[in-house]
């Protein structure tokens, strides 16, 4: 292991702790999602990233690689369409919501 | 070290279980199974490191195609259309 896959590897668990955190923790569905997929998916990557550091080009870093825009387009694509879809499925927002865009647009 | 970040991970997948007990709807808990996917997607890169096993990246990025198809599956059926639309 050299000191970079070693800090990648950190950097990462740490992002998955945040984002499970505020799976937990966060009142509704939307700010559960907005923060656990940004935060688990950064530190996914991270620990990918640490993957490829440590094998270099040979057939794992390279599948490693790939898998890291694979993650993330995955990733964000679903969480959109799941708050899409959630959104007019009639989920409630959080009573102490400010501002709903949303409902304006589809106006 | 490696070890160690392993046993952490799998905690951060029962945090991710305890969401899928209390959720009240059903979309918080296919946010947790889908937060667990990417999880354990982390999880079989770091038994790549620990184990020497280099079939495990296949099964993280099988894995990842996966939980995109259940979470997409069940976007378009809460917006309550068919699938092939």
């Amino acid at each position: 292991m050299n000191n970079v896959s070693i800090i990648l590897l950190i950097v990462g668990v740490t992002f998955d702790f945040f984002g499970c955190i505020g799976l937990l923790r966060l009142p509704d569905v939307y700010n559960r999602l907005q923060a656990a997929t940004k935060c688990v998916t950064l530190g996914t990557c991270s620990i990918l990233l640490a993957l490829f550091f440590h094998y270099g080009f040979t057939g794992v870093g390279i599948k490693a690689l790939l898998a890291i825009p694979l993650l993330f387009f995955a990733s964000t694509v679903g969480a959109h369409a799941l708050i899409r879809g959630s959104y007019k499925f009639g989920i409630k927002l959080f009573d102490r919501t400010v501002i709903d865009d949303y409902k304006e647009a589809e106006k | 070290m490696i070890e160690v970040l392993i046993y952490v991970l799998i905690s951060f997948g029962f945090l991710c279980f305890l969401r899928v007990i209390y959720g009240p709807t059903m979309a918080d808990r296919m946010v947790a199974i889908d937060i667990f996917g990417i999880v354990v997607v982390g999880i079989c890169a770091l038994l790549v490191i620990k184990t020497g096993r280099l079939f495990l990246i296949d099964v993280a990025i099988a894995w990842i195609v996966l939980g995109f198809i259940a979470t997409i599956t069940l976007a378009k059926y809460l917006t309550r259309r068919k699938l092939d639309e």
